[in-house]
């Protein structure tokens, strides 16, 4: 087919596309051309092609069945430039734009000869169920077979596009809405409800899937609204909806998901239409809505008939056809067989006929067909033919006859003519859409009158209109869509203006259908019913599946995949529903529907993920000091949300080489480290101190002011889960720390007891993690080189001894100055305010670079204060070790009467010999660093099975200390000194000998300088 | 040896900020002082008159005069702002004010970052990010909550028709600066989309 023009299937007149656009494409690597305002599908069909893809299972061609979101077949890949690859796109929804490049999928090498296709000569092998059954196989192969033989193959042959490999290079936003009245659907009835609703003054949401608002009116070329051609009312009621700031339109934007408490969830769609999109512009857009009222206007589906051969290209549902000739003015063929159950195929047959489609014949189930919509296909010369079936079509690659049967008085079936025709159009009737109503937890209900489930009491403060609660025909659809608007507006609050009564000329019949298997006699089978055309299930496979015994609608649909693929069986539910009630025999309203969930149509990743990605994941937080740290070459390690300085490497100098240096540098000299990330608790009041007397193991009542006191915070089961410093600066006012990744924690966990448990107490807390900057001095001169900076604060040891804090002033600013230590050295923690932490820290490393001191990273302070013994959180404490278990028992308050925790602690079990107990480790051979996580054996062999003693905590090489150390848990292993362990390794056990945690200055001299 | 003009580095010293006639501008506001008081009821009018504003005691309310703000943020907790230079004056003055009766007062000036955001887009924008309504009906001027933008915790003050100030912990100034930027850059297309939300 020549891009110039062509389109040899595209109607000279009517139809809302715009032929003085024309855009050319390519499917599967052909040019094509088409106008704007056209749908890939609606395009190709312009240009006769109706073969768009590969069946699922049996890999038959296929082509489009509809001309909106439910369509099962029609699945196509659109790449474009920058390596974007959106696969599974429903080429009934994907704009035309211009230079658009779309493929087919799952087939190979073509999709007009696939070898895939293979298996649907072989389809008695795969049969319903072939997937679980696989599951089993003969007892010696199963799970081998699974494994290697059956997955791969099924995955490989089975599928649908391919997933996209290279990151996605589009952006997505997210926003979050809040509106008096959000509208689910722009077809009559939604836009009468929105157009009530924000008459109103109600603010109104008004989304649609479409790309133009409007639904089923933008396939009305006859009918009129209160007068007016329903095109003009359409487009009048547009641009005044438009024109009211109240009012919010989203087209091309889905309502996939109803969540609890009218919260709705919606898709939109902003750049996949446009050729070359602004780069400003996100892709998609994922709308969360709060609505106080919500309007389901979501329509109908029509249902196709089950009859052999209903899948072969040409095949479509009769208001699709109608919608391609009256909405985008292409003719989907050139003669056409009708089959239906539902006066609306008429609308379609006089449709197409006037478009010129010559009408070979309506065959209809019923009986006695009869209507306006009928006599009017009668004046027209169509042929009908009552009582009559299709028991077969032929044609490869697109259908080219079809054999009738006709229905007899018993249900028989006589085989009749063959109708030549490259088209045929089916309608079952129509089934509404009731998804969202179901999603929001509203029950639905069979209704005998309109044989189809609707929505039953509202759960949530919402309410179906048109033809999702069964009620069709345009004028009655405009008035319930009316109502629905001011009955939202009025529980919203507000006072909505007298009902309107709108006049529409239209067609008016009924709607009524058939579902099920359609009559097709002994002997007459010939070829696959397909109910579910996108997951390849017939009507033998549901039949099969009573036949195994299922009788519940879900597990028939687990069994068989119906309604399981990406289209959620819309157009497929309602007609297994029927066959399988007539093989149980159980009526339809006593089997249920299946549940429908979210998302109605399929939706991104990137519209969940929004901007949350790369940078934005998750926050990047770093310390005042930190820029200091990224000039002067630190590498960074991430301790939760924070960046945290590891190390700072000298050049040529490896992590190993670093940490040696600092380590050494600080025992010997002074050494510098941002602690910033600590977190820090104001709590104030006359009570803090009970307060705190109550939260951690340790007495503070008797806390002098100005002094400090390690804290050791447990869980109501005995377990440690934090430790800091409490320092006294006042009576009534404690500067508490924690943990790095304690801080948010345990200030919820403080408010927590502080509000339910002691409400009584005259105490606050107030987080100050970010108050302060805090700058580690650690190492025997650290006096020095502080003394000069310092003013208002004696830094002598009998002034300021160790585990004291002081208020004065640091190069000027105000410093809360702690006298601590977590390296064993003399040691200070100088914490300012943020603003000034940078440069503090760089008057204190000035000083400290003139004595030959350096900065250090927490690998050097892991390791320091392992030589030493301390613990860390999270590290020697997993959430089952108490305070005696790290040899921390002494910190116990022994007069106290309670704190947290203190009950669990006297459990028989919390004080077993046995418990694992914090100790050293020393490996026989001093170069060996033990693994952290290794687990210690009292064999050096143990037999499988056997228990592990413990496991290893931390490990580092210690060049003080002059080998390797490690710390453990070991079960009794304070009483086990001296003896020799086993720490089995990959490479063969290592032999360990038990020692005292504390591998350095075991007397403590060092702290006080 | 005290340098007394050591300088001072805010929060969001180093920042790229946002900033677009059709979106909106995000800029630092440096030289606040920020005073977290926590008090019973019987306490807050001595703090109010000490402090030139009264402290709202309905929820989510401010009162703001003469360049110094009291922020409701809870049931007995309230964040005052002042300008930096008059910090240590008026906490003086409070605590004189309030003398034996029960009240936590901390000094959080540094803790936090502030920014203004104001533009044409500014409710869309935050709303990228903050789940509550911002349409002036809901959120009038003189509103002000805690309530999160993306993954960080802020506290929105409206300012104005289209302006809020956000406190934010100093740590995440850099995280929200870059979401702003991201959910704003949008409003930069050359055909900005009408929503008429906000």
């Amino acid at each position: 087919m020549a891009a110039s023009g062509g389109q040899p299937f595209r109607l000279a007149t009517g139809g809302r596309v715009d032929r003085s656009t024309p855009i050319r494409f390519t499917f599967d690597g052909t040019n094509y051309a088409g106008f704007a305002g056209d749908t890939l599908a609606s395009a190709l069909l312009a240009n006769g092609v109706h073969l768009m893809g590969r069946s699922f299972k049996y890999h038959r061609p296929r082509g489009p069945i509809s001309a909106g979101s439910e369509e099962p077949n029609a699945l196509v890949s659109v790449s474009r430039p920058g390596g974007r690859y959106t696969p599974n796109l429903r080429a009934t929804q994907v704009e035309l734009y211009e230079g658009l490049v779309a493929e087919s999928q799952h087939r190979w090498p073509s999709l007009s000869f696939d070898l895939g296709a293979v298996s649907n000569l072989l389809s008695p092998l795969f049969p319903a169920g072939f997937y679980y059954k696989t599951f089993m196989g003969p007892r010696f192969a199963g799970p081998w077979a699974w494994k290697h033989l059956y997955e791969p193959l099924i995955r490989r042959a089975a599928g649908l596009g391919r997933a996209p490999q290279a990151p996605d290079p589009d952006r997505y936003a997210h926003r979050f809405a809040h509106c008096d009245v959000l509208v689910i659907g722009a077809g009559p009835a939604g836009l009468a409800a929105a157009l009530a609703a924000s008459n109103a003054s109600a603010r109104v949401i008004l989304c649609d899937e479409q790309a133009e608002l409007g639904g089923s009116l933008l396939a009305e070329s006859a009918a009129t609204i209160d007068g007016r051609p329903a095109a003009d009312w359409l487009r009048e009621t547009v641009a005044l909806l438009a024109s009211r700031p109240n009012v919010t339109l989203l087209p091309r934007t889905q309502a996939f998901g109803y969540f609890a408490d009218n919260f709705v969830a919606l898709q939109e769609r902003l750049t996949d239409h446009l050729a070359s999109p602004d780069p400003a512009l996100p892709r998609e857009r994922l709308w969360q809505v709060r609505a106080k009222e919500v309007v389901i206007a979501a329509g109908a589906i029509e249902r196709p008939l089950v009859f052999p051969g209903n899948d072969r290209p040409g095949v479509m549902l009769a208001d699709a056809a109608r919608t391609y000739v009256a909405r985008y003015a292409v003719k989907p063929g050139t003669r056409a067989v009708v089959f239906t159950a539902c006066d609306s195929a008429y609308e379609a047959a006089l449709a197409l006929h006037e478009a010129g489609v010559a009408i070979a014949l309506i065959a209809d189930l019923r009986a006695n067909p009869a209507g306006p919509a009928v006599e009017a296909a009668r004046r027209a010369g169509l042929r009908i033919a009552a009582s009559t079936t299709v028991v077969g079509t032929r044609g490869r690659l697109r259908i080219s006859a079809a054999r009738m049967g006709a229905v007899e008085a018993d249900g028989g079936v006589r085989a009749g003519e063959e109708v030549a025709c490259d088209l045929l159009l089916m309608s079952g009737g129509w089934t509404p859409s009731v998804h969202l109503h179901s999603q929001s937890r509203g029950k639905v209900v069979w209704d005998e009158k309109a044989e189809a489930f609707l929505p039953g009491a509202a759960v949530q403060r919402e309410r179906s209109a048109g033809a999702c609660r069964g009620v069709f025909g345009l004028a009655a659809s405009l008035n319930d869509g009316d109502a629905a608007g001011r009955d939202a507006a009025r529980r919203a609050g507000f006072t909505p203006p007298e009902g309107r009564n709108f006049r529409a000329e239209a067609w008016e019949h009924s709607w009524r259908g058939f579902s099920g298997l359609c009559p097709r006699g002994q002997g007459l089978r010939r070829g696959k019913a397909f109910v579910d055309f996108q997951n390849d299930v017939t009507a033998d496979d549901l039949a099969l599946a009573t036949q195994e015994g299922f009788r519940s609608i879900e597990h028939v649909k687990r069994f068989t995949t119906t309604g399981m693929a990406t289209d959620q069986g819309k157009t497929s539910n309602l007609n297994a529903l029927a066959i399988v009630s007539e093989a149980i025999a159980t009526p339809v309203p006593k089997i249920g529907l299946t549940t429908f969930r979210m998302p109605y149509t399929p939706v991104t990743f990137g519209a969940l993920a929004g901007p949350n990605r790369g940078e934005l994941f998750d926050p990047v937080r770093t310390t005042p000091i930190h820029s200091w740290a990224a000039e002067h070459g630190a590498v960074f390690e991430d301790v939760g949300q924070w960046k945290r300085a590891r190390f700072f490497p000298r050049s040529g100098e490896d992590m190993h080489a670093a940490v040696v240096r600092e380590c050494r540098t600080v025992r010997a000299c002074v050494g510098l480290f941002d602690a910033s990330t600590l977190g820090k608790i104001e709590v104030v009041g006359p009570d803090a101190a009970e307060f705190l007397e109550r939260m951690y193991v340790n007495g503070f009542k008797k806390l002098q002011e100005g002094r400090c006191r390690y804290g050791l915070l447990l869980n109501e089961a005995g377990f440690i889960i934090d430790d800091g410093i409490a320092a006294r600066i006042a009576p009534d006012r404690f500067h508490v720390t924690t943990t790095t990744g304690g801080a948010a924690r345990v200030l919820a966990q403080m408010e927590d007891y502080l509000q339910t448990e002691f409400p009584e107490l005259k105490t606050w807390l107030t987080s100050t993690t970010e108050q302060w900057a805090v700058i580690a001095v650690q190492g025997p001169r650290s006096r020095e080189v502080l003394a000069p900076l310092v003013e208002g604060i004696d830094l002598s040891g009998e002034a300021f001894p160790h585990m004291a804090v002081r208020e004065g002033r640091i190069c000027g600013v105000p410093t809360r100055l702690f006298r601590v230590s977590f390296t064993g050295e003399l040691g200070f923690e100088v914490n300012v305010p943020s603003d000034y932490g940078r440069a503090v820290w760089e008057a204190i490393w000035a000083n400290v670079r003139a004595i030959g001191g350096c900065v250090y990273g927490t690998e050097a302070m892991h390791v320091l204060r392992a030589e030493k013994g301390y613990i860390i959180v999270g590290q020697e404490t997993d959430g089952t070790v108490t305070p005696d278990d790290v040899g921390l028992g002494w910190a116990i308050g022994k007069e106290k009467r309670d704190f947290v925790g203190r009950r669990s602690l006297m459990r028989p079990d919390m004080a077993r010999p046995d418990r694992k107990q914090l100790v050293g480790l020393l490996t026989a051979d001093p170069t060996i660093v033990l693994e952290e996580g290794a687990q210690v054996t009292r064999d050096a062999n143990p037999a499988k099975g056997t228990p592990a003693l413990g496991h290893v905590t931390s490990a580092y090489r210690s060049e003080i200390v002059g080998r390797s150390i490690a710390l453990a848990l070991v079960s009794g292993g304070r009483s086990r000194m001296g003896e020799t362990l086993h720490v089995p390794m990959s490479g063969g056990s290592i032999a360990v000998t038990v020692t005292s945690p504390v591998f350095y200055d075991e007397k403590g001299e060092r702290l006080h300088g | 040896m005290a340098d007394a003009a050591i300088l001072r580095r805010p929060a969001a010293a180093g920042l790229a900020l946002f900033a677009h006639p059709r979106s909106v501008a995000l800029s630092a506001v440096n030289g606040v002082a920020r005073l977290s008081v926590r008090a019973g009821h019987e306490t807050v009018a001595a703090i109010g008159r000490a402090f030139g504003v009264e402290l709202p005691l309905a929820p989510l309310r401010s009162n703001a005069r003469d360049g110094r703000a009291a922020l409701w943020l809870g049931p007995d907790e309230w964040l005052l702002l002042l300008e930096e230079a008059e910090a240590e004056a008026a906490a003086a003055a409070l605590q004189a004010a309030v003398g034996d009766r029960l009240w936590s007062c901390v000094d959080i000036s540094h803790r936090n970052a502030g920014f203004l955001i104001a533009g044409p887009r500014v409710a869309e924008v935050l709303n990228a990010g903050c789940p509550l309504p911002l349409d002036p009906g809901a959120f009038p001027i003189g509103r002000c909550t805690r309530t999160l933008f993306g993954k960080a915790e802020i506290v929105l003050w409206r300012v104005g028709e289209a302006a809020f100030r956000i406190e934010v912990a100093r740590s995440f100034a850099a995280y929200l600066a870059s979401l702003v930027a991201e959910a704003a850059r949008e409003h930069m297309a050359l055909d900005p989309r009408r929503t008429g939300l906000g």
